[in-house]
Parts: C-alpha cells; structure tokens; sequence
C-alpha cells in the first residue's frame, strides 16, 4: 500500500486518517457494548430469578480486593489519558513514561484478579463437581475468625431455607462472575499486548502532535475497558451488602 | 477530532470524581434503600461512564457522527433488554 510516513495513500491528510481510525474504533466497541450487553442481560435475568443465591456469591467477594482493583483501574485510565495528552504536546518522554505507568496499574489489575481467583479455588467455588458453598465455614483456616465463620454460617442456613437448590444456583452466581470477569480480564490482556506494542513505538519516538492515532485508539479500548469494570463490581461485588 | 486538546487539568478532575463515585457506590451499598439498592448503584455507574466516555475518550469534543455511533451503541443495548426482559417479566 502505498504510504507516505505515517499517511496511508487513501487518506488525504493526517487528521482524516485519525478520525477514520477512531470512527471504526468506536464502531468496534459498539459490538462490544452487545457482547458483554448479552452477559450482563443474563447476569441481571438469573439475579432476579436466584437472588438469594447470587447474593450469597456476591459477599464472598472481597470488596477490599475488588474496590481497590476499581481505583487502579481508574488510575490506569488516567494515565492512558495523559499519555494521548503528552503525545499531542509534543512531549515524547513523557508518551513513554504514562504508557509504561498504564501498563504497571493494568498488570497490578491482573495480579489481585489471580489473587481473587485462588481464594475461590481454595473455598471449592469453582463451578463443578467439588463445588460447595458450605466448603468455606466446615473447614476454616487458622486465618478465619471462629465469630465471623458463625456468622457467615448461620447467613448459609438461613440462605438454604430460603431456597434449597442454593448449592446449585449459587454455581450459576459463580459461572457468571468467572465468565465476566474473565472475559474482562482477557480484555486486559490484549490491552496489554496493545500497549507493549505502544511502549514500543513511543521509545522510537513515533507519536507526535501530527501523529498519534495508535496511542488515542488504544486509549478508547482501554478506557472502554474500564467502563466494562464499573458496572462489573457493582453488580458482582456491591449487590447484597446492606443487611 | 479537529485536534482539541483535553488538559491534564480536567483530566485530574474527572479521575477525582471517579474516585469519588467509587466511593459513594461503596458507601450506598452499604445502606439498606430497599429496591432502590439497584437503581442507585447503576445510576453511580452510569454516571461514571459517561464522564470516561466525554472525557477521557474525548465523545464530548468529537464530530457527531462518533456522537451517533456512541448513541447507537446505547440505542442497540436497549433493544436487546427491553425485549429480552419484555419477554422474562411476562412468563
């Protein structure tokens, strides 16, 4: 194809190719907007249908955890943001620096959702054949408080009468939070690659005030990223707290 | 896109009421509004997004046929669940 620069020979100027480029991004994200719209319709259908259950998974999520994950996240937009602002003024260190910080908050991100993850192994939360949601309060660790295990247990039993089939509905809780919050996290993941690649280019210097498409293009996927999460912990982490 | 340039001014600031809204949809959740639990948490949501998507994504400084793909992706997302929900609510 024939390229002049960083100007491919379709587009006539610079500015034309950027909006082009951010037009068919958010054109992509439309379709991802219905792609995780069609988990969160029936994440909020099985919510009301088992709200017993799925309240009973939601507060074995850690909101330490999960409200932390939010605020590095949010952080990590922030520093997206002032990466597109440092290219567009021009100062090309600076693209290097708030990408490299992007990319550090999206990996802490990672790491506490692994965290997350192995506590749900531990507990017998995976959706399966051992799962159990008693698992957690008949074999307390030397790190669970013996008051909040009896608590916690007497909040199952009472759960249990409400709806007997809780083992099995709770596994429905359990599917929909692995399947969101992993397809969340593989979002994350290609961000990630995404913005190796960014680091990469920014290193040799190619982003500047006239061209900076790839670093605003990424910024709306990642960011779009981000929203994904802001409706994610609410409704997986915040739904039956108040009691 | 005509380049406007968002300054890291009002970047802070929507990154402020980020955290900010992060931390009343702690606090609300906290507090028994009966039904209303829901609305509130979505609403606090909701709001955060929009400021990510005029903001940080620039929606607010684009021309309006980003504005009409954005409104669209909203436009499709309420078909699916009002339809979908039409149909769960009145089995």
């Amino acid at each position: 194809m024939h390229r002049t620069g960083e100007l491919y020979g379709h587009f006539q100027t610079l500015e034309q190719q950027k909006e082009s480029a951010a037009l068919g991004m958010w054109v992509f994200l439309v379709t991802e907007v219905l792609f995780f719209g069609g988990l969160f319709m029936t994440y909020t259908i099985n919510r009301h249908a088992f709200s017993t259950a799925f309240g009973v998974g939601s507060n074995t999520l850690d909101i330490k955890l999960g409200g932390f994950n939010t605020v590095v996240l949010i952080m990590s937009s922030l520093t997206m943001a002032m990466a597109v602002w440092s290219a567009q003024v021009g100062k090309k260190q600076f693209v290097s620096i708030f990408l490299i910080a992007t990319l550090a908050l999206g990996t802490v991100f990672l790491g506490i959702k692994v965290i997350e993850y192995k506590q749900k192994f531990d507990h017998h939360l995976i959706p399966g054949h051992d799962f159990d949601v008693m698992y957690r309060t008949a074999h307390p660790t030397a790190a669970d408080k013996p008051n909040d295990m009896a608590v916690e247990k007497e909040e199952l039993e009472k759960a249990f009468a409400k709806d007997p089939d809780l083992n099995a509905h709770a596994q429905l809780y359990f599917s929909l939070y692995f399947g969101m919050t992993g397809l969340h996290a593989l979002h994350m993941i290609v961000g990630a690659g995404l913005l190796i690649w960014l680091i990469k280019g920014s290193f040799k210097g190619r982003f500047t005030p006239q061209y900076n498409t790839p670093v605003e293009i990424v910024g709306l996927y990642w960011h779009f990223v981000d929203i994904v999460w802001i409706y994610l912990f609410p409704l997986l982490y915040l739904i039956d707290r108040h009691r | 896109m005509s380049e406007h340039i968002v300054s890291p001014k009002i970047y802070v600031l929507i990154f402020l009421s980020l955290m900010a809204g992060t931390g009343l949809t702690v606090w609300a959740a906290f507090q028994n509004f009966g039904p209303f639990n829901i609305v509130i948490a979505l609403a606090i949501a909701s709001f955060k997004a929009t400021l990510v998507v005029l903001y940080f994504m620039h929606a607010r400084y684009s021309p309006r046929r980003t504005h009409l793909v954005i409104v669209s992706s909203v436009f499709w997302l309420a078909i699916m669940l009002a339809l979908t929900l039409s149909d769960y609510t009145t089995r």
